[in-house]
């Protein structure tokens, strides 16, 4: 690769980095600004949030028992089954539950957001409302915005807490004793875990809205356009949350210390 | 070619009084996409009572341009002016209400798909939030009325026929009472009575004071609903002038878009 190549493409990255992060900050600032749009933020979280519910539930469930499963199976040798409630919680409430929930959100929201909006941008309708004197990023994006940092930390505590039931049903089903798998659980715990369990989804959501939004107002081209960014949008969303996921934990054991 | 001059539209046109300030202008654009030159030194002039049309083929760079003069595209050199401000380069909110004077009906319509047709052509006054929803929805009746789809008030933009999306869409277009109205080939895909019924209510609304500026392909539309002509070629304004000066223009592009001949095959 020579070096005009290299230097096109680093410039196009920067850009993209410079303009992905403007939007965001755009966004967020707009958060506070009027008009607020409520009744397009209750319809994009009922879009957005509420019809991913039954997906998480099949998410938790199932996570949750193949975790008590394998958790089962190690334990078992060391006698220390009592212990599987403990480590079903602590990993699904700090890792598997948000980052589970918010891969299961991109697939499911992350590329709708992006190809509504795609659509509106190859059909002109986004050109419409700005003539008509619309700010787009307050109309389309930040409802979308404030509907995600609600809904995927609600969907993520649905997901937790599913997924400690999967996980009851199977130890269930390897004689473990209930009060046992449930007093497991504040013994691995702390109230920190909790509070990590609740930002992690925070950030996810936002970076689900941002990188979904960004994509579709993007958009160039006709269908295949729409396509081609909503597949952008959910690889792009599920490289960062698995990124932001490390940080995150990071930050969370720095400061614990 | 259909002969469009019985529409009964309005015999005053060209004869309003012109302010000088009351245009819209480019000077000088150049604008560019993937290093493919779209406009190069291109100046335009839309002066409030004289309906334009330009004309060129498919891919000339016709749409490009009323999305430079209304700010949703930003060109690579040159300016663009609403009356006395040039917005180039300026932030969308600091020439809001210079552009709101202005409307423009898109292609396909651009009629917003999660909205009814109500909503649709209510939109401006809806965000705005100045009337009444009782008042806008008188308003929004009035226009419905105007372009002969009152019927449709509760249908989605799914439901409605080509021809009633881009009346619909210039209801919308008139609920904002703007000065200028600009047509993105407003008669493509529609059948002969649909043109029609295009033709007429641009010359209704050049009738009520509406100065217009279509981008088509459309002869007969041209002809028709304006008095001056802007003819594309290649990037770069080839031929601007009246009706009888096109019609007698010896530049060979004009010519041979005028007249298609053999030769036209494969260009």
């Amino acid at each position: 690769m020579n070096l005009a190549v290299t230097d096109r493409i680093l410039l196009f990255f920067f850009h993209e980095l410079q303009n992905y992060f403007t939007l965001a900050g755009r966004t967020f600032v707009r958060i506070f600004r009027r008009p607020f749009y409520y009744r397009e933020s209750i319809i994009q979280f009922d879009k957005l949030g509420f019809s991913s519910l039954f997906i998480c539930i099949l998410t938790g469930l199932f996570s949750g028992m193949v975790m008590a499963l394998q958790s089962l199976i190690q334990l078992k040798p060391f006698a220390a089954t009592s212990y599987v409630g403990g480590m079903v919680a602590v990993t699904m409430v700090k890792e598997l539950g948000p980052v589970l929930a918010a891969l299961m959100v991109t697939g499911r929201v992350g590329s709708a957001i992006t190809a509504e909006l795609g659509t509106m941008v190859v059909t002109e309708q986004v050109d419409a409302m700005r003539v008509e004197g619309t700010d787009i990023i307050k109309r389309l994006v930040v409802p979308r915005f404030k509907a995600m940092l609600l809904a995927l930390p609600l969907l993520t505590i649905v997901t937790d807490i599913v997924s400690i039931f999967g996980g009851y049903i199977m130890s269930a089903g390897y004689n473990i004793n209930p009060v046992m798998y449930i007093s497991g659980l504040p013994q691995f715990m702390v109230f920190q875990d909790l509070i990590e369990g609740v930002v992690k989804p925070v950030v996810f959501g936002a970076i689900i809205a941002v990188t979904g939004c960004y994509a579709g107002l993007n958009t160039k081209g006709g269908a295949e356009g729409v396509g081609a960014a909503a597949k952008k949008a959910v690889v792009l969303s599920s490289v960062l949350i698995l990124v932001s996921d490390f940080f995150i934990a990071k930050i969370f054991i720095v400061f614990r210390g | 070619m259909a002969d469009y001059t019985d529409y009964g539209g309005d015999d005053r046109k060209g004869e309003r009084a012109m302010n000088s300030r009351d245009s819209i202008r480019m000077e000088k654009i150049c604008y560019s996409i993937g290093g493919r030159k779209i406009l190069e030194d291109f100046s335009f002039l839309l002066e409030r009572g004289v309906n334009r049309t330009i004309l060129g083929v498919s891919g000339s760079g016709k749409t490009t341009i009323l999305k430079l003069l209304l700010g949703l595209l930003d060109p690579d050199s040159g300016t663009v002016s609403i009356g006395d401000l040039c917005i180039t380069g300026l932030p969308e909110a600091s020439f809001m209400p210079q552009r709101k004077r202005i409307a423009i009906v898109f292609q396909g319509g651009a009629l917003f798909d999660s909205m009814t047709v109500g909503e649709n052509v209510g939109y401006r006054m809806f965000e705005e939030g100045r009337l009444s929803e009782g008042e806008i929805t008188a308003v929004v009746r009035e226009k419905l009325s105007f372009v002969g789809v009152d019927t449709a008030l509760d249908l989605y933009p799914a439901e409605l026929s080509g021809g009633m999306k881009k009346r619909v869409a210039i209801a919308r277009a008139l609920a904002a009472d703007p000065d200028y109205i600009f047509f993105d080939e407003p008669t493509t895909g529609l059948d002969p009575i649909g043109v029609y019924n295009i033709c007429n209510l641009m010359q209704r609304l050049q009738g009520e004071g509406k100065t217009t500026l279509m981008v088509t392909h459309d002869l007969a539309t041209a002809f028709a609903t304006s008095q001056r002509f802007t003819f594309l070629h290649q990037a770069q304004m080839l031929f601007e002038g009246s009706e009888e000066e096109m019609k007698g223009s010896c530049i060979p592009e004009v010519r041979e878009f005028l007249e298609p001949t053999e030769r036209s095959l494969f260009i």
